[in-house]
């Protein structure tokens, strides 16, 4: 803030008290030329009005709060450029960056030290709150954080949380049962995109995944893609017309740079097996048509950001645990 | 006049002036320096104006009311940013007018809900927000889906905003109106979901 603003706010504010002060100073004067005691000559359905002086309590309560406004204003960020003597702060509002946030946390926690005639002050409250939760919280991460996810997944505690953060972050898309939805892969059911190694996972959730599927009708044509989906239908074991299976079959060779040759899919590419009749976006000859028609661009969204590490290295727990017995 | 009490109470316009000038001390402290004021001007670095697209799925957003039950301001507590991500700094709404801080919250506070989940996700989640969170109380919004923009006002919209000090260039204005022509209301409001927050990296 300017010093012109700050002093503008300085001389409002304590003006304002100042005031209040003088106009309470001139009311306890008795200027209504009657004298105490007197009838006001105010009638209201015969009620009237007498000159009685101000109560006393109410007097004082209104110099209480005079004091305690000047002393709010000492010790808090209420004057302009004053910080305040307590050298208290609500959060970092003039950051222009993330690493400038985490510049300023420690900058205001020097700041504070020297506050209050260098006894230290409180600081940044939200910084405070924040400081509390990592020590108590921190050991118990920390400790986690540590073991591998193969050894983790036996301890009850940590799948809690870990279940906990799912509910939280991840059911929105792959449901309080972590079984998925269209569009939304199934984590219980040991067919894994991406790979189902705790590895995998843990690099799933930090850097999200882009799927990236072409739409096949440009080039293959409305036949094109019916023979190609009644050949990827039958990697399945379902029932299609041998003359279409057949043409598909060549047609396939395309396909196959990811799916592989045999349709097993590519957990490099993310690319599913299209042999294990799990489907994710639905098995209908009509929804896979469309599947290959126009393609399809699934987005796990990274977690590295809304999560850290050490939450992540939780939730991954959990979703391992979720295929691991069976 | 002896008595000056006396005239005040039974003059009511000069009363009503004597209020005024009292409660404008107020107003005078808390708003007009924040009109000057460095903090609340600075933009933060990675902060980038409305594409055309998005600006149109920002109107979709207060036309529709998201405003009602969404709030977009994460306040600084523990339990906010936990959920939420940073708390929500000054330097962020700079460009914001009006600003859709909002203040009730049906349901989560959108101010960083960009990226949080897939264009897919936002699709099937205002179609029906039941299909992927069978407990919300979110009406859904299927019509988005089949209105498409004309694009018509979006230039004079980028016009209002640039007179606002937002930085919009003449080719960014000139191509505003192909840039939405023919896009579907969902898309343009799936544009601005995905924006918001995105600004403090």
């Amino acid at each position: 803030m300017s010093s012109f603003w700050s002093i503008w706010v300085s001389v409002i504010s304590l003006g304002t008290i100042l005031g209040c002060y003088l106009i309470l100073r001139w009311c306890l004067l008795n200027k209504t030329g009657v004298a105490e005691g007197d009838d006001m000559h105010h009638s209201f359905d015969g009620i009237i009005e007498i000159n009685n002086p101000l109560p006393k309590w109410w007097t004082i309560m209104f110099y209480m709060t005079m004091i305690w406004g000047i002393l709010y204003l000492l010790l808090y960020p209420g004057l302009g450029n004053w910080k305040g003597l307590l050298g208290w702060k609500s959060s970092n509002q003039d950051i222009q960056t993330l690493q400038e946030s985490k510049d300023a946390v420690l900058a205001s926690r020097e700041e504070a030290k020297t506050a209050l005639f260098g006894l230290g002050g409180v600081g940044v409250e939200y910084d405070r709150e924040l400081e509390k939760a990592e020590e108590k919280f921190a050991p118990i991460f920390n400790q986690y954080a540590e073991q591998p996810i193969e050894v983790l997944v036996n301890n009850e505690e940590a799948l809690k949380i870990g279940q906990r953060l799912f509910m939280q972050n991840c059911s929105q898309c792959h449901g309080s049962d972590a079984r998925g939805q269209r569009g939304f892969p199934n984590l219980t059911d040991h067919d894994w995109l991406y790979g189902g190694t705790p590895e995998k996972i843990v690099e799933t959730l930090t850097n999200g995944r882009q799927a990236n599927m072409a739409a096949w009708l440009p080039s293959f044509g409305e036949k094109g893609v019916e023979e190609v989906v009644a050949y990827a239908l039958s990697l399945s074991g379902r029932q299609v017309d041998p003359d279409l299976k057949e043409a598909g079959k060549a047609r396939f060779a395309v396909c196959s740079a990811c799916h592989g040759p045999d349709g097993k899919g590519n957990q490099a590419l993310g690319a599913p097996n299209l042999t294990d009749n799990i489907w994710l976006y639905g098995g209908s000859k009509d929804v896979v048509t469309e599947t290959v028609n126009y393609g399809r661009a699934g987005v796990m969204p990274s977690f590295k950001n809304t999560l850290g590490e050490k939450k992540i290295h939780l939730v991954a727990t959990y979703v391992y645990s979720l295929s691991k017995n069976k | 006049m002896k008595n000056v009490h006396e005239l005040v109470e039974k003059n009511i316009g000069l009363m009503a002036i004597f209020i005024l000038i009292a409660i404008s001390f107020g107003a005078m402290v808390e708003i007009t320096p924040l009109m000057f004021q460095q903090q609340t001007m600075e933009k933060v670095e990675g902060l980038k104006p409305y594409t055309a697209l998005q600006m149109e799925g920002r109107d979709i957003y207060i036309r529709e009311g998201c405003v009602g039950c969404h709030s977009q301001m994460i306040r600084p507590f523990r339990a906010e940013t936990e959920r939420y991500g940073h708390y929500s700094v000054a330097g962020e709404s700079v460009w914001e007018h009006p600003f859709l801080w909002g203040s009730k919250r049906t349901g989560p506070d959108l101010a960083r809900v960009g990226g949080r989940y897939s264009d897919d996700w936002h699709r099937v989640h205002l179609l029906n927000p039941r299909n992927v969170v069978p407990e919300s109380n979110m009406p859904g919004f299927p019509w988005l889906a089949e209105n498409t923009l004309d694009g018509e006002l979006i230039e004079k919209k980028l016009r209002v905003f640039k007179d606002f000090g937002v930085p919009y260039t003449e080719e960014e204005i000139a191509g505003a109106k192909e840039a939405v022509q023919g896009k579907t209301e969902m898309e343009a409001l799936i544009a601005y979901l995905q924006s918001l927050g995105t600004a403090l990296k």
